[in-house]
């Protein structure tokens, strides 16, 4: 049951991705492209997803607990610091030069495009990079 | 490479994503975020988390084929960027999502939607690197 309405949940998300044009890297780096090409659709994805989530998120939020777990998984980090920011900003770099982002190229597993694969390959290589270097840098610090 | 503006379809699909965030922290208690998504299914310590974050992949990666089922089609996945871009842009996202904590879905729907202050700065991080991205590349340097 659990496992079926995640999937559910994920082709839920998927249709939206692609319905919404976020799964094609083309209309992507368009909308960033605001001296050139520039196409506004990106920005109508954001505002649909947020109309949906803000109130929906502060319907759920307002319970105890979800339908299937004892309690909510929130993060919570509160601190603002460099390692957000640079992060969040080279992320945007990957982003400006590839045109997908994670939650583009998920789903767009499901078209077989060979440069999906790709893409998700070199992903997973820079997740495991920096995962490799901060699992480093802190058994280097002193305890 | 030109798109066409499509308010309308992005405005229904971003409400589709909004809509799978808000079931997910309904059902699991859970953000929606592909970085931590697949962040998790590169971690082997908790088979039944794993399971369920396969699940989610699995039903996002069927969103294209029930396009496909419905419209008689694929969606366009459209590439005005090499291969090498592909690879080198998918490593820097890899390690930018990693340290930023999440990227489009999670920080710009998720966080933003339960008012996360760190969400925001994020969300402002990378779409300005991303606008600033494409801009040196398309307007700049002309590769």
């Amino acid at each position: 049951m659990r496992l079926l309405t995640a999937v559910f949940i994920g082709l839920i998300f998927g249709l939206g991705i692609t319905i919404s044009g976020m799964i094609n890297p083309a209309k992507v780096l368009n909308f960033f492209d605001l001296a050139g090409t520039w196409d506004p659709s990106l920005a109508f994805v954001m505002a649909g997803a947020l109309a949906v989530a803000i109130p929906g998120y502060r319907l759920v939020l307002g319970r105890p607990a979800p339908a299937f777990e004892q309690r909510f998984d929130l993060p919570d980090v509160r601190v603002i610091d460099r390692r957000l920011v640079l992060g969040a900003a080279t992320f945007g770099v990957g982003w400006g030069i590839a045109g997908f982002c994670p939650g583009g190229a998920l789903p767009a597993i499901g078209t077989g495009d060979p440069v999906v694969f790709l893409f998700l390959a070199a992903l997973i290589g820079g997740m495991l990079i920096a995962r490799f270097v901060q699992a480093r840098t802190l058994s280097r610090k002193p305890a | 490479m030109e798109t066409a503006f499509t308010p309308w379809a992005s405005l229904g699909g971003g409400a589709l994503i909004g809509l799978a965030a808000v079931l997910l922290m309904a059902l699991h208690g859970r953000i929606l975020g592909a970085t931590g998504i697949l962040g998790g299914l590169l971690r082997f310590n908790d088979p039944a988390d794993w399971r369920l974050r396969a699940a989610l992949v699995v039903g996002m990666a069927a969103g294209p084929l029930v396009y496909l089922l419905a419209t008689g089609q694929l969606p366009e996945i459209g590439l005005p960027i090499s291969n090498t871009a592909i690879v080198i842009g998918g490593l820097i996202v890899g390690i930018g999502v990693s340290y930023g904590g999440g990227c489009t879905s999670g920080h710009g729907v998720c966080g933003i939607a339960r008012f996360s202050r760190r969400s925001f700065v994020a969300t402002l991080c990378f779409m300005a690197t991303a606008f600033a991205t494409v801009f040196v590349l398309r307007h700049l340097v002309e590769i």
